[in-house]
């Protein structure tokens, strides 16, 4: 498959596997956080960790979409769906992240809740335009990438004058997210978390540019690159960190310039900044609290903002005790780490929502490289 | 005086006729159902008696009583019609199959229909007319069967559930727990063409992919491959949760694990295509006319020649082999050169698919 084929080909892994080795210093160890999700799903399912050498450490971030959902806000499309009689529609990785009393959303859609998956918030649309008499609702989750699509379907409804659809807005922002790995005590003060750079998303860096990474490499010192979502893509760019941590630099470096610029997608920009604007705080699983880390509808739009139309109030709920998404999503703990990882919690029965979406931290080792740790 | 025909019985409208209540009540209308449809298109000696069962002679092979095999699928499909076939003649293969698979030669199937309120009975005749065609290739009559009706709303369309029975020769014994290390793990052609037919059909998706569901009856494959004489320890057919699902299955039921290489794994461009786009894994997408093999490494080249020399193996390949793991992963060697699970399948990839 032409585009595809070439960021995957063992040969050219081996070259760069080698010239990795080479270059990462023995005396010295390295600590690498992939924010996205998709990176760490492209590193568990291509087993690229046994390419790297032993001091090269890959250290799992918060940016997987539905990881970061808290229980509350699950609650609420659930609300929705049970007691508001609408019609839900929801991206299908949500479907089984856990809720309130034992609930997800496939267990509610069971109950008889009208729970619908789409791939596309058109799909929303046409439902919508498909059941007049009926209220429907898209549950919008996902970081940047993910938001120019609500924000088209939200401006598409207002041009048609749609009276029954609606979005239950969960969009958050990675600069916010990082910024708070970055200040969190055990990155700062006791250095639990040894971060020595960032290799920085693929997809969301096609809508933000490269910009807004700069800030963190110049006020915190640490090098960023953005990297695609391939697994060569994710070789080349632990190279090019290797390269800068060695040479003292910290620098924000594009290695998917075949998809991101310095600047971005500015008509995606435009129409997310028409239809959104910053919500003063967002709780996230595992970051807690983080203030101004996502986005709520703005009032000229609000006849399409779900939380205003069924007057929702957000109420948070604690994680279940035992797990430790939390820590797993701030880079403290890894998954194997985790008392439940693998017995009580499994793909099949997710108490956490790292064990839910593949671009999962725990799904991901789960479902790929949960053999090493297993004594043969 | 009427100019109509004494005994004359309006036939059934297949062009613009829906099902309604009385096709399952058990009256005349059923009857007219069953035997303007059903029998005309099924019909064998067995089926014309019209008597609650079929009265079938006993198995014998080679001059002595034999083992029967008895496997039972329900079809659910949505679609109902898809590239490459439909709900019906995919209801005779799937059972076909599962006799098959057993190292069995189907000899008879039953088959039930839950039809709902409503339903149009030109998609019946087609439905109808596709199974009987299927049926009558494999050489494999419909001997008894069933039609109930549900109210509208109740169903979707057309459920069907078919049941084989087939005879296995004495000293035969195919089964997932057969499996040892050492042994070589084959495909009879490329994996995941029937999910993603059936995806490209779905109506919230709007890419069209010029591929055909492979639904076929693997019999006539696996009888060649049963007469070669050699050690097969186990023949599947990876229907839902596709080839990933079904090793793991097997791996769990002998107690080994597996290693098998990605870049082995016949998957056409178009199909790794669709999947790419979708987010799938098409060790994970269901077949209908595939086959694993599982067999003793010395008994390999002969069967994959075997394989390849028939018109529904000639993709065939070997993709892996057995090994000692206690904890029983099924593994794959990336093409990208790392290593990695092959898990079982977590979750619903792909709703109603057979």
């Amino acid at each position: 498959m032409k585009y595809i084929d070439e960021f995957r080909d063992g040969e050219v892994a081996k070259t760069l596997a080698f010239k990795i080795a080479r270059l990462a210093q023995p005396e010295r160890s390295y600590s690498f956080m992939e924010f996205c999700g998709g990176h760490t799903h492209a590193i568990s399912r291509y087993g690229l960790s046994d390419l790297l050498p032993p001091n090269v450490r890959m250290v799992h971030g918060p940016g997987c979409p539905v990881c970061v959902l808290p229980i509350g806000r699950i609650d609420m499309a659930i609300d929705l769906a049970l007691h508001q009689g609408v019609i839900l529609c929801t991206y299908g990785d949500t479907l089984r992240v856990p809720a309130s009393e034992g609930l997800s959303l496939m267990k509610a859609k069971a109950r008889g809740g009208d729970i619908r998956m789409v791939y596309s918030t058109l799909d929303a649309l046409q439902i919508a335009r498909d059941n007049p008499e009926r209220k429907v609702v898209f549950f919008a989750i996902g970081f940047e990438t993910t938001t120019p699509p609500t924000a088209l379907a939200i401006l598409q409804a207002a041009q048609e004058q749609m009276r029954n659809f609606s979005v239950l807005c969960c969009h958050v922002l990675t600069p916010a997210a990082i910024s708070q790995i970055l200040e969190s005590p055990e990155v700062r003060q006791w250095g639990t978390v040894p971060i020595d750079g960032f290799i920085g998303p693929a997809h969301v860096s096609t809508v933000i540019g490269s910009r807004p990474y700069e800030f963190f490499a110049e006020e915190y010192r640490k090098p960023v690159v953005i990297a695609g979502f391939e697994p060569l893509d994710v070789m080349q760019a632990i190279l090019m960190l290797i390269a800068q941590v060695n040479e003292g630099r910290a620098e924000v470096e594009n290695e998917f310039a075949r998809a991101v610029s310095r600047d971005g997608n500015q008509k995606a920009q435009d129409r997310v900044a028409e239809v959104f604007e910053l919500r003063r705080e967002f709780e996230w699983r595992g970051l807690s609290v983080v203030p101004y880390s996502a986005l709520m509808i703005r009032e000229k739009y609000g006849s399409f903002d779900a939380e205003r139309r069924f007057k929702m109030d957000y109420k948070s709920v604690p994680d279940n005790k035992a797990c430790e998404c939390g820590a797993i999503l701030r880079g403290v703990k890894r998954p194997q780490d985790c008392k439940i990882f693998g017995t009580v919690c499994t793909p099949e029965n997710p108490v956490g929502s790292c064990m839910v979406s593949s671009e999962g931290a725990c799904a991901a080792h789960y479902s790929y490289g949960r053999y090493k740790d297993m004594t043969p | 005086m009427s100019e109509v025909k004494r005994g004359y019985v309006r036939p059934l409208d297949l062009k613009h006729g829906r099902v309604d209540m009385t096709h399952g009540s058990g009256g005349r209308a059923m009857v007219q159902l069953i035997s303007e449809l059903f029998t005309r298109h099924l019909g064998n000696a067995y089926l014309g008696q019209g008597n609650d069962g079929a009265v079938l002679p006993a198995a014998v092979l080679n001059g002595k009583p034999a083992r029967l095999v008895m496997s039972t699928d329900c079809h659910v499909v949505s679609p109902l019609f898809f590239p490459g076939g439909d709900i019906g003649c995919l209801s005779v293969h799937g059972t076909l199959n599962d006799v098959a698979v057993m190292g069995a030669t189907p000899l008879y199937l039953a088959a039930g229909f839950i039809l709902e309120e409503g339903f149009a009975l030109a998609e019946l005749a087609r439905i109808v007319e596709s199974m009987a065609r299927a049926a009558n290739d494999a050489g494999v009559p419909v001997v008894t069967g069933d039609t109930k009706v549900v109210e509208r709303g109740k169903g979707d369309g057309i459920f069907i559930t078919t049941t084989g029975v087939g005879v296995l020769p004495d000293g035969l014994e195919l089964g997932g727990a057969r499996v040892r290390p050492g042994d070589v793990v084959m495909v009879s052609g490329s994996m995941g063409d029937h999910g993603v037919a059936i995806m490209s059909q779905r109506e919230n998706l709007t890419f069209e992919a010029s591929i055909e569901s492979d639904t076929a009856a693997l019999h006539g494959l696996i009888a060649k491959l049963l007469a070669t004489g050699a050690d097969i320890r186990c023949l599947r057919d990876p229907t839902r949760g596709g080839l990933a699902s079904t090793l793991n299955e097997i791996a769990g039921q002998s107690g080994v694990g597996m290693m098998l290489q990605e870049k082995a794994i016949p998957i056409k461009p178009v199909v790794a295509a669709a999947c790419e786009f979708l987010g799938l894994d098409p060790l994970y997408v269901a077949n209908e006319g595939k086959l694993i093999v599982i067999c003793a490494a010395v008994d390999a080249p002969h069967l994959l020649a075997t394989l390849r020399a028939h018109p529904l193996g000639v993709d065939a390949a070997v993709i892996g082999e057995v090994m000692a793991d206690d904890h029983h992963f099924v593994q794959l060697t990336t093409a990208f050169g790392g290593r990695r699970i092959v898990d079982w399948l977590a979750g619903d990839q792909l709703p109603r698919i057979c």
